[in-house]
């Protein structure tokens, strides 16, 4: 036990490093992630004053609640999104990388995770500047900080986004093992990901039936569910129940990558040295 | 008028190469399609679910009709036209020219007896493209169709004038882009950047006022002039030409002249950055 505390440490501390060497360029990089935010901004706008009610209300949400809902969701994009994730360990099956695993004494998921932790604490980092600037400027476009009990539940959320949006890939990249080429079923996952998760617009715009069938997906959680607790939209008996069928996912997924991986290296072969 | 038919039957030999290039990984190609025209039905579900919560976008005061549901679908599929254009023409060959400069495989380029922007622009053409681009022309019918509206010869004319000017500010942007890897070494950001800039023209540029709006706008049509090149072609199309508004008559020759600044611009960065080029391999 704690010889596999002291090697997932040692991972953490080089993979942590290793993502810091990039430091400006990723800073650089975050800030501009939010630029496509001023479209949706100026977009959102033209549709309130479109429809006449520039102080009304759309789905429940006013011009600035909806603002500030996009800017939400980057926060949980920044935890929920793996990127390079699946197609990593479909390529590290395809060429063979895989096999490190196989024979080394470290444990492939845990490993993946533990990078990833230190990737996200990186980013979290390096752009925790670039967003407290943006949500300094926007800041009136939030109804004001939620209480303790909401920001609590607002944080669970976010750790379970991680977790879900973690096991989740890679459960999809261990599809790997079965199938040679899986580019476009990422692709189709990341579509319906960007669509369904609420990152493109909150999933209460739906129409009903359509909102309801997306609402019986776990994607949802990746986005729009840490965003709509914050801003009190989901709460009460509501939030305990949505909080606990997130973490029905994270477990579901959890098993199922471990599952996929057990039965996956069975079907393994690598040749030549 | 001998060199630019040499130029345009190497044109046809790149187009030729590509498509066979693409039909010999035949399912690729065909994924490569469906996907790229499955993301222009999603943000087309996206649109119409706007237009569900209202009738209109864009408009500058009450009395003006701004964008409806069909004429903002016009200007979708003029985006789409122009975007599918620059992606099969353009876009990877962008990416790679940043790519040689960093391996040093430019060299190659550098060596063959023809210009050396046009090779680099053209030498891989996606025709994957062909996807979104058909999107692009069922909409713009459908929604001609939604509105009752048939475009004279000399519109019609003067929209594909435009939509080739649209499609040259936004290539512009993109060479130079990618150019400065020369002096950065390795640009990635900078891409993602021209993404980022281009996603301000995917909107009528009425929708940008107020204090932020007006120099956003301003910036976007006079400094880096990604407004322009879509929603002069597309407000062409929409309504015609009011011999009575003088934006209507300052606007056409100004994409003209922003056309041309940007080809020159960008003609320039690429010139300057093939003489600081140091060659990484050898």
């Amino acid at each position: 036990m704690l010889f596999r505390l002291a090697t997932g440490w040692t991972v953490l501390k080089i993979s942590f490093e290793e993502r810091l060497i990039y430091r400006g360029d990723f800073a650089l990089g975050t800030l501009m992630r939010f630029l496509p935010i001023v479209t949706q901004i100026f977009l959102w706008r033209a549709v309130f004053y479109g429809a006449d009610r520039p102080e009304g209300q759309i789905a429940g949400y006013t011009c600035d609640t909806i603002i500030g809902y996009y800017l939400l969701t980057m926060i949980s994009r920044a935890f929920s999104s793996m990127p390079g994730l699946a197609s990593g360990i479909a390529r590290d099956i395809r060429d063979g990388t895989v096999k490190k695993f196989l024979i080394q004494p470290i444990d492939m998921v845990s490993f993946l995770l533990i990078n990833r932790v230190a990737h996200k604490l990186v980013y979290y980092l390096v752009a925790v500047g670039p967003f407290a600037l943006v949500f300094y400027l926007f800041r009136d476009f939030f109804p004001g900080w939620p209480d303790g009990f909401t920001m609590l539940a607002y944080l669970a959320s976010l750790v379970m986004a991680f977790l879900l949006g973690f096991f989740l890939e890679a459960t999809l990249g261990m599809i790997g093992f079965w199938f040679l080429e899986v580019s476009s079923l990422f692709f189709v996952y990341m579509l319906f990901s960007f669509f369904f998760s609420g990152h493109m617009f909150p999933i209460d715009l739906l129409p009903d039936k359509l909102e309801f069938l997306v609402r019986l997906m776990p994607l949802h959680y990746l986005a729009y569910f840490p965003a709509a607790v914050f801003l009190g939209r989901i709460s009460g008996p509501d939030l305990i129940q949505g909080l606990w069928i997130q973490f029905a996912w994270v477990v579901f997924f959890l098993v199922a990558s471990r599952t996929a991986f057990h039965f996956g290296v069975r079907r393994y072969s690598g040749f030549g040295g | 008028m001998g060199r630019l038919a040499w130029y345009a039957r190497v044109f046809l030999i790149f187009l030729r190469n590509s498509l066979v290039r693409d039909m010999t990984f035949r399912a690729n190609f065909i994924i490569d399609t469906i996907s790229s025209m499955s993301w222009v039905f999603m943000n087309l579900g996206f649109y119409i679910l706007i237009f569900e919560y209202t009738d209109r976008i864009g408009t500058v005061a009450d009395w003006d009709p701004g964008w409806g549901r069909d004429q903002f679908f016009l200007f979708l599929a003029t985006t789409l036209l122009i975007n599918s254009l620059i992606r099969g023409l353009f876009l990877s060959n962008a990416v790679e020219f940043s790519e040689q400069i960093r391996t040093g495989t430019l060299d190659f380029a550098l060596l063959k007896p023809i210009d050396t922007q046009f090779l680099i622009s053209l030498g891989r053409i996606e025709w994957s493209a062909i996807g979104p681009f058909s999107c692009g022309v069922a909409l713009m019918a459908y929604s001609l169709f939604q509105v009752h509206y048939v475009p004279g010869p000399m519109q019609a004319a003067l929209f594909l004038f435009y939509l080739f000017c649209g499609v040259a500010i936004y290539y512009s942007l993109m060479i130079a882009m990618a150019a400065t890897a020369v002096w950065l070494g390795r640009n990635k950001t900078l891409l993602d950047f021209w993404f980022y800039i281009t996603n301000f023209s995917r909107y009528p540029m009425e929708i940008y006022k107020g204090p932020w709006g007006n120099p956003l706008r301003w910036a976007f049509t006079f400094f880096v002039p990604v407004l322009i090149a879509v929603n002069v072609p597309a407000r062409l199309l929409v309504r015609p030409l009011d011999p009575e508004n003088p934006e209507d008559w300052l606007l056409l020759p100004f994409a003209v002249f922003a056309t041309l600044g940007s080809l020159a611009v960008s003609r320039w960065i690429f010139n300057r950055s093939l003489l600081s080029y140091r060659s990484a391999s050898s």
